[in-house]
């Protein structure tokens, strides 16, 4: 099996191109200043070279379909084959985003149902779908906030609370709305410190950000004691949706106290990551921010589905793409909805769970040390390897870079930032018990080379396309497109 | 029916492991107060044959009309093997690649996508991709405002000949940042930018100009001119480019005597299927002294520990996971599937098909205005040159003509009552290589026929 591929520009020979590709030649007139002079340096090849290139590039992924891939905070869970091939049905593929609703019935339909049901296992009160990724649903959550609060009147609340574990896209989202951030610590047990939080709420909250079940893989026990606690200061609060998975068909959102809500329908309703993308983050509001949904969003008079848009919702936030978000994403998490249903959406819950603790118990007794050794695991745990970085010198990068030599991928690695030397742990339902078991003793043996050989565990992947890469060369002589002579 | 692959001999084992009575005792931590008994409002489960019976049923229900829009979305062919190969499990469940030995397929097609994207534009570097063309050219607005120190006002020039959805979209993302954005008119014979009206910006602090190409019409704008005019007065440029057309048209990096700053526009023409809007991409370009103000994520090309080639994320100190409250944006996604389809399809059609593609398309829409306005009561609306899109006046209002039109199983194109009033009844329609003549003939009969039972004006 070869493990490099050449660039595909290598390939490229001067007049090879991929006949059957081509339009027949027409002649057109373009006025001379207007005209390109050279034609772009595209890629020369015949369709089997491009076919071959790309087929054999994507064999050096790990990917679900190939790999267990426990990325915690990520749910790579099964992506249904159906869910794909039902939104790739040729009339959803062709069909114009401003063509006329009346030749949109049937995919409206869908959109309008798949609102619905975001709304009930939230517990929410209205959704809009057209965020077309996790950060972007978190942008229109705090700018929902934010225009909430200046719809009142109330133009000093421009603070948003984010605890030190949240993810790193919620405070970066609030500076884009224009909105300070003020950190908060985690207590002992994971949980929110409550003292600090009070400390922290006063007349300039505008909200506050928290994701339930935490990045500590726990779940936030006081949430409605926060929950009154940041109403009464005035504040609302922000549902990171990243976990939706650990609770699904359980608890609600909606019923903790949250106001608005982002879902990351490409880890909990399982629409595929791509590479990275395309997301899609839907998010559901409570009464009150309902006015504010960004658009468009599905309603229905009488039996017709139409799009409402400015008109409808004149203090909307606006529009956040060229046309509704990522319909196609949309349809796949509408299939994946209606094929589980009510039942198993409380599987998705029960069985992640279940795997996640199951995973931290055997783990736990063969040596790892659990980040949170009290509490439960939701959908997901945390363990450090401070006390291996100590003893043995071997790093958590370490450990997972010596997972991909068993063929599984690394947990996401120092995140949350802190846990010092962790490894965040995610295994979905959808693994089998044998995977997890074939996990535990990879995970075994890397106890064992740590102790006896570490130099195996500093030096992996030894197996990989390729070995470590050098970052900070890649950094300092950037080399970011293809150059026919590369300069030395 | 979920895809839970556990037995209860699993389950009794595993709890046995856990310590646990049940899958229930497992959520103890969460208040009793706070479990629902029951979820209300999901309909019960459905196995794959009833899903896919509804599916086909409600695809079906929405048929496939001739399209003739365009307005930010075109069809076009898709060869076979871009979506053959893009859904392949490896590339289609893969993660975003920060296991950079685990993912070198994904980092290699991206950093041969921030080649071709590079190549396209004229410019020296490229992103892996933002959500769409729309939210690109906000991202691409903040980008504007980080790079130009000099520059006070965030003060943004969009021209009304720039997509109007656009510009909502640039406000609501980057509004909040405390950017202004200030219109300017177009001449109403051309549909162009009205070069007459800059004299009155003399004097004022600009960040940035954002200039489309061609234009929300299809009209050619005069870039040299509007360019230098910016770049003499210290503003940035920022082009809106549709990729298709620069096979043919000059690259904004070659635009006005030293090329545009920042290039940025939708990429769904190279290879991504309408499907009602999304998932597409934004791509965006720029010289390599703003790289490092660029928002996204960007590979590069470096070596493994023994000296081999490789790939990975590189300056991601701009980011959010390492930035959090200081970095360049918030996003954390690229669009990579709809990227790998990109980068495949320019690979197989090339400069040759590309170049073909974009001229059959000019061509097709120059029949489509011949055609339609030889049918009484319809006239070009401009004058001058234009790229695959035309703007057509009526005289009677469009709405009901499209509806007449969808009835016959057409979509005729886009009403611009509603953005762009002054013009009247007018209609936004486009051709692309897909479009034959019958296709074209049928079209302007249909339209003649809609036209002689819908009242008008």
């Amino acid at each position: 099996m070869r493990q490099t591929e050449p660039v595909i520009f290598e390939l490229s020979r001067p007049g090879r191109s991929a006949r059957s590709q081509q339009p027949a030649a027409a002649q057109v007139n373009i006025p001379e200043s207007l005209k390109r002079r050279q034609p772009p340096r595209l890629p020369e090849v015949s369709e089997l070279q491009a076919v071959r290139h790309y087929t054999r590039l994507s064999q050096l992924n790990f990917s679900i379909d190939t790999n267990f891939y426990p990325l915690g905070s990520c749910t790579m869970k099964y992506n249904p084959k159906v869910c794909n091939s039902l939104a790739m049905l040729p009339e959803f593929l062709a069909r114009h985003p401003l063509a006329p609703e009346s030749t949109g019935q049937g995919f409206l339909s869908c959109m309008y149902e798949l609102q619905g049901m975001l709304e009930a296992v939230t517990g929410m009160k209205a959704v809009s779908l057209t965020p077309m990724a996790g950060a972007q649903g978190e942008f229109a959550g705090v700018a929902m906030i934010r225009a909430y609060h200046r719809a009142r009147g109330d133009l000093q609340r421009d603070e948003i609370i984010v605890p030190e574990a949240a993810h790193g896209t919620n405070p970066a989202t609030a500076t884009m709305c224009g909105m300070k951030v003020r950190e908060i610590p985690c207590g002992e047990d994971g949980d929110v410190d409550v003292a600090a939080l009070e400390a922290a709420l006063g007349p300039r909250t505008a909200g506050i950000m928290l994701t339930n079940p935490s990045t500590l893989g726990v779940f936030e026990r006081r949430i409605r004691d926060i929950a009154a606690k940041v109403h009464a200061a005035g504040g609302l609060l922000y549902y990171d949706g990243a976990n939706l998975n650990a609770i699904l068909g359980k608890v609600r959102p909606g019923d903790m106290g949250f106001d608005v809500i982002h879902m990351n329908l490409h880890k909990t309703f399982s629409t595929p990551h791509g590479g990275g993308g395309p997301g899609s983050g839907a998010v559901g509001v409570s009464e009150r921010l309902r006015p504010f949904l960004p658009v468009p969003v599905v309603g229905r008079d009488g039996g017709r589905y139409r799009w409402l848009d400015e008109r409808d919702l004149p203090q909307t936030i606006g529009r956040l793409s060229g046309f509704m978000g990522n319909a196609g994403v949309l349809l796949r998490a509408y299939v994946y909805m209606r094929i589980l249903g009510r039942e198993g959406m409380r599987e998705v819950a029960e069985y992640s769970t279940l795997n996640a603790n199951y995973l931290l118990a055997r783990l736990r007794a063969i040596g790892y040390e659990p980040a949170y050794p009290g509490r439960r695991a939701s959908h997901e745990f945390i363990i450090t390897l401070q006390r291996q970085a100590r003893e043995q010198g071997v790093t958590a990068m370490d450990f997972a870079k010596r997972l991909l030599d068993h063929g599984y991928h690394a947990p996401t690695t120092y995140f949350p930032l802190l846990v010092p030397e962790c490894l965040l742990i995610e295994p979905t339902e959808t693994e089998a018990r044998e995977e997890l078991d074939g996990f535990i003793a990879a995970m075994a043996s890397l106890l064992e080379e740590a102790s006896r050989e570490p130099e195996k565990l500093k030096g992996a992947p030894w197996t990989t396309p390729v070995r470590r890469l050098d970052d900070v060369r890649a950094a300092r002589q950037l080399d970011l497109t293809w150059q026919a002579s590369p300069a030395a | 029916m979920s895809y839970i692959p556990h037995t209860e001999e699993d389950v009794r084992l595993m709890l046995e492991t856990i310590g646990a009575d049940s899958i229930e005792a497992l959520f103890d931590e969460i208040p009793p107060e706070l479990k629902i008994k029951e979820l209300s409002g999901i309909p019960p489960a459905l196995g794959e044959m009833e899903v896919a019976r509804m599916m086909h049923e409600r695809a079906a229900r929405d048929g496939r009309p001739l399209n003739f829009i365009g307005a930010g979305a075109y069809e076009h062919h898709i060869p076979a093997p871009v979506w053959a190969i893009t859904t392949r499990g490896e590339i289609y469940s893969a993660y975003t690649p920060y296991q950079a030995e685990a993912s070198q397929g994904t980092l290699q097609v991206i950093y041969e996508y921030q080649s071709m994207m590079a190549a396209l534009t004229g410019m020296e570097v490229s992103n892996a991709s933002l959500y769409d063309g729309a939210s690109g050219l906000a991202e691409a607005c903040l980008m504007a405002v980080r790079a130009h120190r000099r520059s006070s006002s965030s003060r943004i020039l969009i021209p009304r000949t720039v997509n109007p959805t656009y510009r909502s979209c640039v406000e609501a993302i980057a509004g909040t940042q405390g950017l202004q954005f200030v219109d300017l008119p177009y001449v109403r014979e051309s549909g162009r930018i009205d070069l007459t009206a800059l004299d009155a910006l003399a004097g004022d602090d600009v960040t940035a100009l954002v200039l489309q190409q061609p234009n929300f019409f299809g009209q050619l704008e005069d870039v040299d001119a509007l360019v230098n005019w910016a770049h003499e007065r210290g503003a940035l440029v920022i082009a809106v480019v549709n990729p298709t057309s620069l096979a043919l048209l000059k690259p904004p990096g070659e635009w006005g005597s030293r090329g545009v700053d920042i290039a940025c526009g939708e990429g769904q023409p190279l290879g991504v299927p309408l499907s009602s809007g999304g998932p597409y991409f934004g791509f965006l370009t720029t010289r390599s002294q703003h790289v490092r103000q660029m928002p996204g994520r960007i590979v590069g090309r470096t070596v493994d520990l023994e000296g081999r080639p490789g790939f990975t994320l590189t300056l991601q100190a701009r980011e959010q996971h390492i930035r959090r409250g200081k970095a360049t944006s918030n996003i954390c996604t690229n669009q990579g599937l709809l990227m790998t389809a990109a980068t495949i399809y320019m690979s197989l059609l090339g400069p040759t098909g590309l170049e073909r593609v974009a001229a059959a398309c000019m061509e097709r829409t120059g029949q489509l205005v011949e055609a339609l306005t030889r049918v009484p009561g319809v006239r070009p609306a401009f004058t001058g040159a234009r790229f695959h899109e035309a703007v057509l006046q009526m005289d009677r209002p469009v709405g009901p003509v499209l509806e007449g039109l969808a009835a016959r199983g057409i979509v005729g194109g886009l009403d611009l009552s509603r953005s762009h009033p002054e013009l009247g009844h007018a209609l936004l329609t486009c051709a692309t290589e897909t479009r034959t003549a019958e296709d074209i003939e049928h079209y302007a009969a249909s339209l003649a026929e809609v036209l002689r039972s819908v009242q008008a004006a």
